[in-house]
């Protein structure tokens, strides 16, 4: 059989009356989809090489470039999608397992589409947010049952001594991208955005660059499978400790930095030689059960003297509740978890599309489970995976989410447009490469400026959301899901949300 | 569906009354001062709290019964019979009234404990939450409304100068009264969603709609609380009985949990001490607050306490003059049950107002 030419997912569209042949396309996308034709005094594409990034478009001056998706059709139909049928003519040349990045794009239901909120009319003033204060003041960590203190000539003195907790000013953490999974302009962009506002940031397993350090003070470091970049060191300067047991989009699988992204900071950061590939255990080889869990959880207290909040990170999975309630009882301070639509720089297709499940879900059984027990207050939960707009947080925090982890989000505010080419490293935007050539593309200060933008943007629409439904403090909104009607749901997914059915008064 | 599982947001009117050293007074003044805000209630529900209504009986709990039909008396006292000692038990003296439309089967209990009744330990009171609650949720047409010592709620659907009527609440001495005046924003036939709301000896009546009780109702689970009245009044009743009786906060804390200050307002505090102790309280005791509009009169058989949310979206005043202490929705009802009041005070938002009853020696 003849080998079969790939058909382009798309092609560039270059309006020849307005190119003025700057080159600017040429030398600028790292696929090298433009070429410059001397002779003809032509620039021509090689639209098999577009990922659809869009840069092009972007740094056109002319706005000669369009990128638009390849109209060329195979005869697609229900059951066997163009992406299957493409994948298969990919296996069949390859023999290999097919990567992508980001999170899960498949059609499953997406659970936020299908919950409204409430607000107030007549019964209960709504507030307005412009002129009365509005609280989303968070804190992670765990909470004793209750206050006890001796009063004495009108004097208080605390006797319960409060663990350790993150304090944010709003529910909403940069969630874990490694060193190496996107370049250090975008985490620095990060680190300073979560700095300036009040949130924190979190290193992902790839370590902690000396370059972050003045920003450590607002991080949560990940002491993942690799234990890359894991020292002592590491571990005092963070805000928190957070233990990767697994991601969304690839649950019960670990991770593979390819050596040549292994550079000599990388190489540095996560104490690891130069050019070798970073492997990531799929499991931790210390923890094969829960009592492992418990130990790693105190040899990291102990470490650092009780002084920080210990969180677990897990993917969402069928057996998400009583794992998370596990997890509390071995001590952590959070949970955090990571549903099926959690993004990722590299991971299976076949594992990010078909394992785990949707975190809406995940939040509902885990909260109420937590509850049920009566530990709901040992440990916050933060949620992950998806997160597209502020309503998505405020419905995940109505559920019972203490705050949200956005990770593709945040690194749209950079640029991102989602081609899903991260495991490629050769992202335009100098986000998911470590490439200098790309990643001078993403200036961190106006980078900081963006990713600070959303989380403000998101902010003050929770704020707006908060104020329609009477409520001046996100914590009289958490775990309420008297504020939230599921519509176009069936009884037994209202059942596990937890919440009413629109039309369904108080 | 049962009227009973319906959660009535409502607009209301509140008062209460309390003797400043004990001394009993007639159901009269509190009748006279709720039906001056006839205006805050529509007829869909009134009802009266009063503590030291029972002094021949005052070492036993009390507990006033409501059942839809007569089937569920013989399955109520059977069980009561089983976990006490009934040393009295009659109907609720009532008054015919025509205007009434809906009348259920009305009775009082006094109770004594049996010497085995403890169980692993717990206390007398976690004992009768249990059994009003058991009664509660699992006897159909069943209903303890109100379950303290020495002291009694009576409420129904009606206008107030009719529940009074009925229950012929004159004819009651005690030295605290607390009165409701109910404006549903549905209607409902079912008298145990009339205020005041009571555990214990614990009243209280609320003028509000809690937009957090999704959150309160499912914090006060962790311990054990589980509302199944769907009425928001109830999420503040357990709140005080946790918070105070269980956790041992005076009510000025108790202020700042319910309706805690603003994080602006806690870092502004100067004594660096009672700053962290504010933060501390919030921060554990998040899920307590109380959000949306809220007036509330809560008493107990010591205290009178009155209080609004933190914003004041309720009404709430408060005064005194020889012999009483009183708090109202309104100026105007607490005007007419004293000529020589010098002024009335508007309560502060979120900051209770507490009244302890001096007695006499």
């Amino acid at each position: 059989m003849a080998k079969v030419k790939r058909i382009s997912e798309f092609f560039v569209d270059r309006d020849e009356s307005k190119c003025i042949r700057c080159q600017a396309c040429v030398r600028m996308c790292s696929n090298d989809v433009h070429i410059y034709d001397e002779e003809g005094d032509l620039i021509r594409s090689d639209d098999l090489k577009c990922v659809g990034c869009h840069f092009c478009e972007e740094i056109c001056p002319t706005g000669a470039i369009t990128i638009r998706r390849n109209q060329s059709e195979i005869k697609e139909n229900y059951h066997w999608k163009k992406e299957y049928v493409y994948d298969i003519i990919k296996q069949a040349e390859t023999g290999g397992v097919i990567l992508t990045g980001m999170g899960c794009d498949k059609l499953y239901k997406n659970y936020f589409d299908h919950i409204l909120l409430n607000a107030s009319q007549v019964t209960n003033p709504s507030i307005d947010p412009l002129r009365e204060p509005m609280e989303l003041k968070t804190f992670i960590g765990k909470k004793p049952d209750k206050v006890e203190y001796n009063i004495e000539n009108g004097k208080i003195s605390l006797k319960t001594e409060i663990p350790p907790q993150l304090e944010l000013e709003t529910p909403i953490i940069f969630t874990a991208m490694s060193f190496g999974s996107i370049s250090l302009n975008a985490l620095k962009s990060l680190a300073i955005a979560a700095k300036n506002f009040g949130t924190y940031w979190n290193t992902g397993e790839g370590g902690l660059p000396e370059e972050l350090y003045p920003y450590a003070d607002r991080c949560i470091v990940q002491v993942a499978s690799g234990r890359f970049g894991v020292n002592i060191d590491y571990l005092e300067r963070a805000a928190a400790i957070e233990i990767k047991i697994g991601q969304g989009a690839k649950p019960g699988i670990g991770g593979h930095l390819p050596g040549e992204k292994v550079s000599e900071e990388i190489s540095r950061t996560r104490m690891i030689p130069e050019s070798t590939d970073a492997l990531s255990p799929a499991p931790h080889h210390d923890i094969y059960s829960i009592e492992d869990l418990k130990q790693l959880i105190f040899a990291l207290k102990e470490a650092t003297q009780y002084k920080k909040p210990v969180g677990v990170k897990i993917a969402a999975v069928h057996n998400v509740a009583p794992i998370a309630s596990g997890i509390v009882r071995a001590g952590a301070d959070y949970v955090a978890i990571d549903g099926i639509r959690g993004g990722t720089g590299a991971a299976p297709k076949v594992i990010r599309d078909n394992v785990g499940i949707p975190i809406e879900i995940a939040i509902a059984v885990v909260d109420t489970r937590l509850r049920e027990e009566g530990i709901r207050n040992k440990a916050s939960i933060i949620a992950a995976g998806g997160f597209r707009k502020s309503s998505d947080v405020i419905k995940a925090i109505a559920l019972g989410a203490d705050a949200v982890y956005i990770g593709t989000a945040a690194l749209i505010s950079l640029g991102c447009h989602l081609c899903q080419k991260c495991y490629t490293g050769k992202c335009n935007w100098g986000i998911a490469t470590q490439d200098p050539y790309l990643t001078k593309r993403l200036n961190p200060e106006i980078g900081a400026k963006r990713a600070y933008n959303l989380l403000r943007a998101w902010s003050l629409e929770i704020k707006e959301m908060l104020g329609g439904m009477g409520i001046n403090s996100i914590e009289s909104l958490r775990g309420n899901r008297e504020q939230l009607r599921g519509i176009d749901l069936s009884d037994m997914e209202l059942k596990y949300l937890g919440i009413k059915h629109v039309g369904e008064a108080w | 569906m049962d009227d009973r599982y319906i959660k009535i947001p409502s607009g209301c009117g509140l008062s209460g009354i309390m003797s400043k050293n004990g001394g009993l007074f007639s159901g009269e003044k509190i009748i006279i001062s709720i039906c001056n805000m006839k205006e805050r209630g529509n007829g869909l529900g009134s009802g009266f709290a009063s503590y030291g209504i029972y002094p021949e009986f005052k070492n036993y709990w009390c507990f006033h019964i409501m059942y839809n039909e007569e089937r569920a008396i013989n399955i109520t006292e059977n069980y009561l019979k089983e976990k006490f000692k009934i040393i009295h038990s009659e109907p609720i003296p009532t008054k015919k009234l025509n205007t009434l439309s809906f009348i259920p089967l009305l009775y009082r209990y006094f109770l004594d404990f049996k010497e085995e009744f403890i169980e692993n330990g717990i206390s007398e009171e976690d004992f009768i939450i249990k059994v009003v609650m058991f009664i509660n949720r699992n006897i159909e047409n069943s209903f303890v409304f109100s379950s303290g010592k020495n002291m009694g709620i009576f409420k129904g659907v009606g206008e107030p100068d009719e529940i009074a009527e009925f229950y012929r609440i004159y004819d009651y001495k005690g030295y605290i009264w607390v009165s409701h005046n109910r404006f549903p924003t549905n209607t409902v036939g079912w008298w145990g969603g009339a205020h005041p709301f009571g555990i214990l000896d614990w009243s209280v009546v609320h003028n509000g709609e809690i937009s957090s009780y999704g959150i309160n109702r499912r914090y006060l689970e962790n311990f054990g609380y589980f509302c199944t009245l769907f009425t928001d009044t109830e999420v503040i009743t357990y709140l005080f009985d946790l918070l105070h009786r269980k956790h041992g906060h005076n009510f000025e804390i108790i202020g700042n949990i319910l309706a805690s200050p603003f994080w602006f307002q806690i870092e502004r505090v100067e004594d660096e001490d009672y700053r962290k102790f504010l933060k501390i309280l919030r921060i554990i005791y998040g899920p307590c607050l109380i959000n949306g509009p809220f007036s509330i009169i809560v008493a107990n058989s010591e205290y009178m306490i009155g209080m609004t949310d933190r914003i004041k979206l309720r009404p709430l005043v408060y005064g005194e003059d020889e012999e009483f202490y009183y708090i109202s929705s309104e100026e105007a009802a607490i005007r007419i049950v004293s000529k020589e009041i010098k002024k009335t005070i508007n309560a502060e938002a979120g900051k209770p107002v507490i009244f302890k009853v001096k007695w006499q020696k």
